[in-house]
């Protein structure tokens, strides 16, 4: 018996939920982190989903180009928490606004 | 002569380049060497050019092509004929014994390779204009003889007077190239060609003395205008004098201000097309020497008075070449361009001696001090004159005889043409007389020195020149140009050439009388006459009136433009497009507020609210839900 495809939009909108909210009531960075990688890869599922139900490769080249993305991400994103830590700031996302007005 | 040709163009050329790029490191004798030693070499190919032409040979020989497009093409070709004989030859002929003159006259000067290069650079321009066998290259040369003038003028740059001048011959003779590129613009458009000779064969196609063919030739003569100095583009000849005197003798007496006389001539099938616009040429030319040689009888700087007489003659030449008297006219510029050269050259031995003062007022005992300039320069002032038996009585004669015996306006031009020829002697011997000191021949006690023979030597050399150049048979070398010069009875020729000499001879009598035995008649008359003298002394106030209708109002629009324009308005737009940014972004900033959760809120709302939209307008979510 197939599997139908709103079963993997419904968990992958569960995934994206739980990463949104862990996003905006988490205050560590590095939880923040993982709730974005959380949301990228709950779009790669229904990404990877539609695309076999809908017999197009699109959604696959998508999601690897999501792939690649994030990786640069976490590359760029790790460094930036390891070198506050390392100047010995707090690590609360809300004490990090050097950028405000 | 495929070779020669191109040999006459790129010897001065070379010449340009070596002092140009080497001239600091040179010794002067070797700049001297290349200035002059180009030149003469490009006199000797024209020589051997001449012998050819003589034979029957004519070039029109394309060497390469410019531009090439589907319908334009510019070629690179030289035509030689016996027109353009002629030019080369005076052009390297007199501008070698120039280059030698200028090696003594410059010696001095701080800027020698300078000087050699930029008059290497005009003597290239120069035959590149006369070569040309189209009408783009022939803008070139065109364009290149007025930078190298302007070049020449300011050579003393740091006097401010030069760089006026500089700026003020420069800005008229763009006013002449401007007529000359829509000249050339209408014959491409009208005929589809540039080279001479499919012009001159397709000019029939257009209706004779049609708008189009006339405003070709009109607008040809805007340039002609230009560079000749005729009225009313004359203002920038006298100031020319600023540059060294042997630019003056080369430039602005015997060869580029001429080329206004070459173009017509080397158009004349257009001419002949358009009467209109010949007439035109032969009126502009006809009021201008009478017009310059008016303000000449009353100038006191010795320049200048050569200057306007330059002015004159190039007027007489004008009127020939209006009138069709293609052979008188080009006959008169080789003549003119022996005599004018050599009172120029002379001029500058003279200035020299009096440490540059060039008040004729203040000169004197030149018989004593300066012989050979003396001599000469009373060789070149008989010839400029028109007495019988020097080179001007042929040339001018042969003029005035052309327009005398033609129809119409173009007799009383002739009249206006005879007027001159007195008003000429009596000018050039009111200089002569009061600059070479009749009366003071015994009592003054100035010891003054003859030039270096290398400044004497071309000197004389012009001197023999301004006596034979009347024997040359111009107009048997030219016939197959032009055809057969207007002939005239020998009755009416002696009866002519009897007048023309009664006229300069009254001339002379006039300035004997008034400068020489009673200096104070011409006191009294001064003041007799003083509103017109005073008329003429200040050049018809034409400088005034172009700067009251030109200069001063295209300040006060450029003031106005400065003042108003460019602050209020220009920089008022900038600056306001600006400062709007920097007031609103004031505002934008607070959103700034630094905490990434807050951000994350606002994208996570942006996200929902574009699926709720998506919704919205297509009704579904675009996504397949079931199996």
């Amino acid at each position: 018996m197939p599997v139908p495809a709103y079963t993997f939009l419904m968990l992958s909108g569960v995934l994206f939920t739980m990463g949104a909210i862990g996003f905006l009531v988490r205050r560590n960075p590095l939880v923040v982190f993982m709730c974005i990688e959380l949301m990228l890869n709950a779009v790669n599922l229904a990404f990877a989903a539609e695309s076999r139900y809908l017999n197009s490769l699109d959604g696959v080249v998508f999601a690897f180009l999501v792939i690649t993305v994030a990786a640069a991400e976490v590359v760029v994103g790790i460094a930036i928490i390891v070198q506050v830590y390392r100047a010995g700031r707090q690590m609360d996302v809300d004490e990090l606004d050097l950028m405000k007005e | 002569m495929d070779t020669l040709a191109p040999l006459v163009l790129l010897l001065p050329l070379a010449g340009f380049l070596v002092n140009a790029l080497a001239g600091r490191v040179l010794p002067r004798r070797i700049v001297g060497l290349v200035g002059a030693g180009s030149v003469g070499l490009a006199f000797v190919a024209s020589v051997a050019i001449l012998v050819q032409v003589i034979g029957g040979h004519r070039l029109d020989q394309t060497y390469f092509t410019w531009w090439q497009t589907v319908d334009f093409n510019v070629p690179f070709n030289l035509y030689v004929d016996p027109v353009s004989t002629l030019m080369i030859l005076v052009i390297t002929g007199v501008g070698f014994l120039i280059h030698v003159y200028s090696i003594g006259y410059m010696a001095e000067d701080a800027g020698f390779a300078r000087f050699f290069a930029y008059m290497n650079l005009f003597v290239f321009s120069m035959l590149l204009l006369v070569l040309s066998g189209n009408f783009v290259w022939l803008i070139i040369g065109w364009a290149g003889v007025g930078l190298s003038s302007y070049l020449l003028i300011g050579f003393w740059y740091q006097r401010p007077t030069a760089v006026l001048a500089a700026r003020k011959a420069f800005v008229m003779n763009t006013i002449g190239d401007v007529g000359m590129v829509f000249a050339a613009f209408l014959v491409f458009l009208n005929l589809r060609v540039l080279d001479y000779n499919s012009v001159f064969s397709r000019i029939h196609q257009l209706p004779k003395g049609g708008t189009i063919i006339t405003a070709i030739c009109l607008l040809l003569l805007v340039g002609a205008v230009a560079k000749s100095a005729q009225l009313p583009l004359h203002t920038w000849l006298p100031d020319a004098m600023e540059g060294p005197t042997p630019v003056s003798a080369l430039i602005h007496a015997a060869t580029m201000v001429t080329a206004g006389v070459y173009l017509v001539a080397r158009m004349h099938q257009l001419y002949d097309w358009a009467p209109a616009a010949a007439t035109t040429v032969a009126i502009v030319g006809g009021v201008t020497a009478f017009f310059a040689a008016t303000i000449g009888t009353s100038q006191v700087d010795i320049k200048r008075i050569l200057a306007y007489s330059t002015m004159s003659q190039i007027g007489y030449m004008f009127l020939a070449v209006g009138i069709g008297a293609y052979t008188a006219g080009m006959f008169h510029f080789m003549t003119h361009a022996f005599f004018k050269a050599l009172l120029f050259l002379a001029a500058g031995n003279v200035i020299h001696a009096f440490h540059d003062d060039q008040d004729i007022r203040h000169m004197g005992n030149l018989r004593a001090g300066l012989p050979i300039t003396f001599w000469t320069f009373l060789i070149g002032t008989l010839s400029i004159s028109g007495f019988p038996l020097f080179a001007g009585f042929f040339s001018k004669d042969e003029i005035i005889r052309a327009a005398l015996s033609a129809a119409g306006s173009e007799f009383w031009l002739g009249v206006l043409a005879l007027i001159t020829a007195g008003l000429t002697a009596y000018y050039m011997f009111r200089l002569f007389f009061i600059a070479f000191g009749w009366e003071w021949l015994s009592r003054d006690e100035r010891h003054l020195h003859e030039a270096l023979p290398i400044q004497t030597i071309p000197v004389v050399i012009l001197a023999a020149g301004a006596v034979v150049a009347g024997y040359i048979p111009v107009a048997n070398f030219l016939q197959p140009v032009f055809g057969h010069a207007v002939e005239v009875g020998t009755g009416a020729f002696i009866g002519l050439a009897a007048l023309s000499v009664l006229v300069a001879l009254t001339g002379f009598l006039l300035a004997y009388l008034l400068h020489a035995r009673r200096p104070e008649l011409a006191l009294q008359w001064r003041t007799r006459i003083a509103p017109l003298h005073a008329l003429v002394e200040h050049k018809y106030y034409v400088d005034e009136l172009y700067d009251l209708v030109f200069v001063r109002p295209g300040f006060a629009l450029a003031r106005f433009l400065n003042t108003i324009v460019e602050p209020r308005v220009i920089d008022g737009l900038v600056n306001g497009v600006a400062s709007f940014f920097v007031v609103e972004a004031r505002e934008f900033r607070l959103l700034q507020t630094g905490r990434v959760r807050s951000y994350g809120f606002v994208m996570l709302l942006g996200a929902l609210g574009t699926v709720f939209l998506v919704v919205l307008f297509l009704g579904y979510l675009p996504v397949r839900l079931g199996g």
